[in-house]
């Protein structure tokens, strides 16, 4: 329970066991009583049961289906076991449970609350083409949300009974389409999206990319997605 | 006469492949069908590639070899774009069963736990 609402933390995992235990813990301790989903997108590693052993609920799928794959199964669950909230954490530890409760409080008026960085709190910063993408995105998706989005990409988001109950039945599992279309399909429904600031952490596994080539590749696809989720239905 | 001769007898070849395919019951009616109702297209324009000459000319064409070239082509390109449509559905299909595993799998543990610690707290 958070601020009496019935919780389910979802976190999307792929071969993630040397931060999984960690990030687990972390939660359970910060929010006593919430439920905790690791979904196992395929790992090959020993994740799964590095999480149960940590004291969450594991979802394996028998192969990768990528973040947006793993999160519909962890949608559906929400779903089937009646949760009032769900909130998607990232399983690199890259985001801090303190923030949960905030980002509950925020759904009383809102469907979809975005825990996102560049507003305001913590220090991280890009360049370059990874930079134009994500301006692009921001500029884009604050008109379709009739809202100020200024993190489009970020996992760290917390949704309503009634997003939970449309990403069970609806999620797309192209790249990026977890992030950019699912904002896209949220907000022409009608839905209130909303972000707030949030603090990003350094990774506590893993090393996030910085070739030129591969932001280019990047922005060229973050292009594609937006452009394609905007002309569809 | 010889080129006759080699693009007829390829057609009759690939029909007979097609017919044992679809008698061994390796293709699916839908595609074998498909496939069988080009052969009957293509296998008289292979006997005699003059038959379409006068539609050619119709189209502004030069001849009817390019006209079946240009259809042969188009014909499939479209095949190709149906076959990555039918995949598309394939995949959406196994991903909604590999969620339903998961969530079964799921399910199980948890109730296997529940049964484990019912057990310990009993003995």
């Amino acid at each position: 329970m958070v601020n009496g609402k019935r919780t389910l933390i979802i976190i999307p995992a792929l071969n993630e066991s040397g931060s999984i235990a960690d990030v687990v813990g972390e939660v359970r301790g910060e929010l006593p009583g919430v439920d905790v989903l690791v979904v196992d997108d395929g790992s090959t590693d020993r994740t799964a049961a590095v999480a149960a052993a940590a004291g969450a609920r594991v979802a394996k799928l028998p192969y990768n289906l990528g973040v947006g794959g793993a999160m519909r199964l962890g949608y559906r669950y929400a779903r089937d076991n009646d949760y009032d909230v769900a909130i998607q954490i990232d399983a690199d530890g890259q985001h801090d449970p303190r923030y949960v409760p905030k980002l509950v409080d925020l759904l009383e008026d809102n469907d979809l609350v975005i825990g996102a960085r560049f507003a305001g709190e913590g220090d991280y910063n890009v360049r370059g083409p990874r930079r134009w993408a994500m301006v692009m995105l921001s500029a884009v998706l604050s008109r379709v949300a009739r809202t100020k989005l200024t993190d489009t990409t970020s996992g760290f988001r917390a949704a309503n009974r009634r997003v939970i109950e449309m990403f069970a039945g609806w999620y797309p599992a192209e790249y990026l389409g977890d992030t950019v279309e699912t904002l896209v399909h949220t907000a022409r429904r009608g839905f209130r999206i909303r972000q707030v600031p949030v603090a990003m952490r350094k990774r506590m596994a893993g090393t996030p990319s910085h070739s030129p080539a591969k932001a280019m590749i990047y922005l060229g696809r973050a292009f594609a997605v937006l452009t394609l989720a905007l002309i569809r239905r | 006469m010889k080129l006759t001769l080699v693009t007829g007898l390829t057609g009759l070849l690939l029909l007979g492949t097609i017919v044992e395919l679809l008698r061994r019951r390796q293709l699916r009616e839908k595609y074998g069908m498909l496939w069988l109702a080009v052969l009957i297209i293509v296998i008289p324009l292979s006997l005699f590639p003059r038959l379409l000459d006068n539609v050619a000319e119709l189209l502004g064409v030069a001849s009817g070899v390019s006209l079946v070239l240009f259809l042969g082509i188009v014909f499939l390109l479209l095949v190709c774009v149906h076959l990555s449509w039918e995949v598309s559905a394939l995949e959406e299909e196994t991903r909604t069963l590999a969620e339903d595993f998961a969530l079964l799998r799921a399910q199980i543990d948890a109730d296997r736990a529940a049964r484990d610690e019912l057990v310990s707290t009993d003995g």
